[in-house]
């Protein structure tokens, strides 16, 4: 039975990895880690638990509603997204693959643990995702999306996001 | 616990994210640079965000099928709950910083505070909104040393801004029955904590920028009573106007 259940789960979860963040399409929402749960309910519902990373990120009605059409695509036509306040999201719940991705599309993935005691102090060691230096700039920390900050190499010279520890 | 009170509390938090929101959305297209257009626009939206969350609230609190756009679009002056400094003109961008900067340092201490409050939703928002708040606090401290100690002209406009909008932060700690009854039932924090926590991250960033604190003032406004300077009435009509004119419009 516990068998049969991880099975019917990991067959959303699969779905779900082909659900791509409208900002950064590189990423999947799995890959974003604001997918919580998967799970059933005692009618036998499905409920996907989706945390939206800014509160205001203008993506997330974007994002609920891909999640909804690729689960009804899949056959599960009546999927419950419920969205998820609480805890947080942080950029610590980014994959490896997530991080991986991020700096293959040209985005500075997350230095470092939003936890990491070095976070106390000054800026994070941002390393450039074109050339690889560590002597990069922050111009603002702000960049295109709520997500991202805004970064120079001072190596190759070349502009970049960076994906902020959050 | 009087039910009224905890609506207002709720919307007072609100409608401080959501006014100042609209101020920093004027920004847009306007600021100095395009990263500071995208920087106060980035600010805006995440208050908007916290604003989403608390109207939907204070609707479902209140109880009379009010949504967070009825509650944004259809309220007049007067039942706008915000503090008074936030309505504030953005003015030249040194006084938008600063504004900034003393509702980010008192919104940081709030946050921190109503994590642990006993209304679960409410700590639920502070949680996210302080991580929030703490970034746009370092955004707001860093361009306030920069302005401070930067050219005599820089910092002459930046002290003259503060020393002008000071007279509305004691209203921030200025508490009435509405905030003591939250402390009482555990959803509030006492402002009195909050207060010299508050002011000790002033005189740490003030100092570092070689700004003058100005004297304290004993007058306190009271937006978070309804009572608004002149400019809040301009604010709504620009941010109401579509939402009257064509009630229901969406597109």
């Amino acid at each position: 039975m516990v068998i049969v259940e991880t099975d019917r789960a990991a067959a959303v979860w699969h779905v779900l990895s082909d659900v791509m963040d409208p900002e950064i399409p590189v990423l999947s929402v799995v890959d974003l880690g604001i997918i919580r749960f998967v799970r059933w309910d005692a009618n036998d519902e499905l409920h996907v638990g989706l945390t939206p990373t800014y509160t205001g990120c203008p993506a997330t009605e974007v994002i609920r509603g891909s999640v909804r059409r690729a689960l009804s695509r899949a056959g599960y036509a009546n999927a419950h997204v419920d969205t998820l306040l609480s805890p947080p999201w942080t950029s610590d719940w980014l994959t490896r693959e997530g991080r991986q991705k991020l700096a293959a599309f040209g985005i500075a993935p997350p230095a470092e643990p939003v936890s990491s005691p070095r976070r106390l102090f000054g800026e994070p060691l941002v390393a450039c995702p074109k050339c690889g230096s560590d002597s990069t700039e922050k111009v603002s920390e702000f960049g295109s999306t709520p997500c991202k900050a805004h970064y120079r190499c001072t190596e190759c010279l070349e502009p970049f996001d960076y994906f902020k520890c959050f | 616990m009087n039910a009224s009170a905890h609506i207002r509390y709720v919307l007072r938090l609100a409608d401080t994210s959501l006014v100042l929101s609209q101020r920093l959305g004027e920004w847009v297209g306007h600021a100095p640079a395009l990263e500071e257009d995208l920087g106060l626009a980035n600010i805006s939206l995440d208050l908007i965000g916290q604003a989403r969350l608390l109207l939907t609230y204070a609707g479902e609190l209140e109880g009379r099928g009010r949504s967070e756009d009825d509650l944004a679009m259809s309220r007049d002056q007067s039942d706008f709950l915000n503090l008074a400094l936030v309505e504030q003109p953005n003015g030249d961008f040194g006084r938008t910083i600063v504004r900034q900067f003393l509702i980010d340092a008192f919104q940081m201490e709030l946050y921190e505070a109503l994590q642990r409050s006993k209304d679960a939703r409410l700590a639920e928002v502070a949680a996210r909104a302080l991580k929030e708040t703490r970034y746009h606090l370092r955004y707001s401290s860093a361009w306030l040393v920069r302005l401070g100690d930067g050219t005599d002209e820089s910092q002459r406009r930046v002290q003259d801004a503060l020393d002008d909008l000071w007279r509305f932060t004691r209203e921030f700690f200025a508490a009435d029955e509405v905030d003591e009854e939250m402390v009482r039932a555990g959803i509030a924090p006492s402002l009195a904590e909050i207060e010299p926590r508050w002011s000790a991250r002033i005189d740490e960033v003030l100092r570092e920028a070689t700004l003058k604190r100005p004297a304290d003032v004993r007058y306190a406004w009271h937006g978070k009573r309804g009572d608004h300077s002149e400019h809040l009435g301009y604010l709504l009509a620009d941010m109401q106007f579509l939402h009257r004119t064509y009630p229901g419009a969406s597109w």
